[in-house]
């Protein structure tokens, strides 16, 4: 129970890291999210194609994999190395899972929302900044609440190329004390309460924000 | 005879091998209400979307004072601000209440300041009878409420020609008179507007002519007394005479907001 204690005390600190990687990733994922949605449905065929086929390639291929593509490349390129290696390649991930969560949410919408906002006389991109998106983002609630449980959860693969985070912590701590068990259990309840936390929030915000339909 | 405000002029459009319009034409002069009635799949609605370009269409053009809105270089942003337009299915803004629906063209379109872009929509609102209901949301609101303020929201750009596109066709019948009330009013108050509807009652006291749209042709128009009582086509007469023996006797006067509904 000491050892177990000490274990937690060992990678709570870390949390923070995690919490930066998932944050960020988010952040910059919904964004990127958004503009791949909206190119792949408003957009002119070249944004299209490259929308779809983003998104396509991305999610045939596993993080791990984008990860080491992405230390591989980028460190070789700009030198960068650390954190903000892994949450590019994070980033580049949850940006086209997202953009599905953004695109089905704008194709729940139906076309009378669009063609509401071009008879008043909006500009394309007048409609899409504050009639679909505003509607769109409530809509993917729920999904991307549950894409942010993954993004979370997914920031341990950072370990594999040498971000401190809560996952490598305790492989280090297992390692040191030859003993792993309670060091993964420690590292499994602060997940859990991460994860559980996160989801009280956006339920929070989706009891806030949601659309009455 | 005045100018037409609206110049329609040989509107051809198909969606695949499907020819929806084949060549219709009409000049709306100002003030001047235009029902247009139809079997369905006889491209009403099209027309209507041709007309403000949400379609635009394969051939033909049209012509807002002297705009032409299928040209080009004309912005047609600029242009759609002066043509409301009211669909069948409301299409309100599902995430703004019904003031700030009627605000958003105000302050996005004609960029006026939020405290001027609320005065005026309060008084759009008043004018549909639904101040009481400004700061409802549109699941809030029953479905002529909602048109009502679909309505609103159109006439606070102050358009110069108004659409209307089966405005009554997704509504509970009890409701659908509150809808009518609006729109004669703006009639009376001298609003040009082209409409697609089945309400027969509202089509003989209001409208100046119909025209009857058939397999993407005009198959007949004229004056409502006219066009009720000595059709030129026979096929208005059982065009007629369907909605009849379906919704009752709607071409008679004083049957208006009787409960009859045609599609």
């Amino acid at each position: 129970m000491d050892y177990f204690l000490r274990c937690l005390k060992f990678i709570l600190p870390a949390a923070k890291v995690t919490l930066l990687l998932t944050v960020a990733a988010l952040a910059l994922g919904l964004v990127l999210g958004l503009l791949l949605a909206v190119a792949r449905i408003y957009g002119r065929p070249p944004a299209r194609s490259f929308a779809a086929i983003y998104s396509r390639v991305v999610r045939s291929l596993p993080t791990l994999v984008v990860l080491f593509l992405v230390y591989s490349f980028v460190t070789i390129v700009f030198g960068i190395r650390g954190v903000t290696t892994a949450v590019i390649a994070l980033t580049a991930c949850t940006a086209a899972y997202q953009s599905e969560i953004f695109r089905g949410a704008i194709q729940s919408l139906g076309t009378g929302q669009m063609a509401a906002a071009r008879s008043l006389g909006m500009t394309k991109s007048v409609a899409v900044r504050s009639v679909i998106i505003p509607q769109a983002l409530r809509l993917a609630i729920p999904s991307w609440s549950n894409e942010a449980a993954i993004v979370l959860k997914d920031s341990s693969l950072a370990s594999a190329i040498g971000t401190t985070e809560i996952f490598r912590r305790a492989q280090q701590i297992g390692a040191a004390n030859h003993d792993y068990l309670p060091a993964f259990l420690a590292c499994g309840l602060i997940y859990f309460c991460l994860t559980f936390l996160t989801n009280r929030v956006l339920d929070y915000v989706q009891k806030r924000y949601r659309l009455k339909l | 005879m005045t100018e037409p405000i609206l110049r329609v002029e040989n509107i051809h459009k198909a969606y695949g091998p499907t020819e929806v319009l084949r060549g219709v034409s009409v000049d709306v002069r100002p003030g001047e209400v235009v029902v247009i009635i139809g079997p369905s799949g006889t491209g009403k609605s099209t027309l209507l979307r041709c007309v403000n370009q949400l379609t635009p269409p394969d051939q033909g053009r049209v012509w807002l004072k002297d705009v032409e809105l299928t040209d080009k270089r004309t912005d047609i942003n600029k242009a759609r601000e002066r043509i409301g337009m009211v669909f069948q299915d409301f299409n309100l803004f599902t995430h703004l209440t019904a003031l700030q629906n009627v605000m958003l063209g105000l302050t996005k379109v004609k960029r006026m300041k939020p405290t001027a872009a609320r005065a005026k929509a309060v008084m759009e609102l008043e004018k549909v009878g639904l101040a009481d209901k400004a700061d409802l949301y549109p699941a809030e609101l029953s479905g002529g409420q909602k048109q009502r303020a679909a309505i609103a929201r159109s006439l606070a750009m102050d358009p110069e020609v108004m659409l209307f596109d089966e405005p009554t066709s997704a509504l509970d019948p009890e409701l659908i008179g509150e809808v009518l009330e609006v729109m004669q009013d703006l009639a009376a108050e001298g609003m040009t507007m082209l409409v697609v509807s089945h309400e027969m009652g509202f089509a003989r006291e209001v409208a100046d002519r119909i025209i009857f749209l058939e397999n993407g042709v005009i198959a007949d128009e004229g004056p409502p007394e006219q066009f009720f009582t000595n059709p030129k086509n026979p096929r208005t007469r059982e065009f007629l005479w369907k909605l009849t023996e379906l919704y009752g006797n709607h071409g008679e006067k004083g049957s208006r907001r009787s409960g009859r509904r045609g599609r």
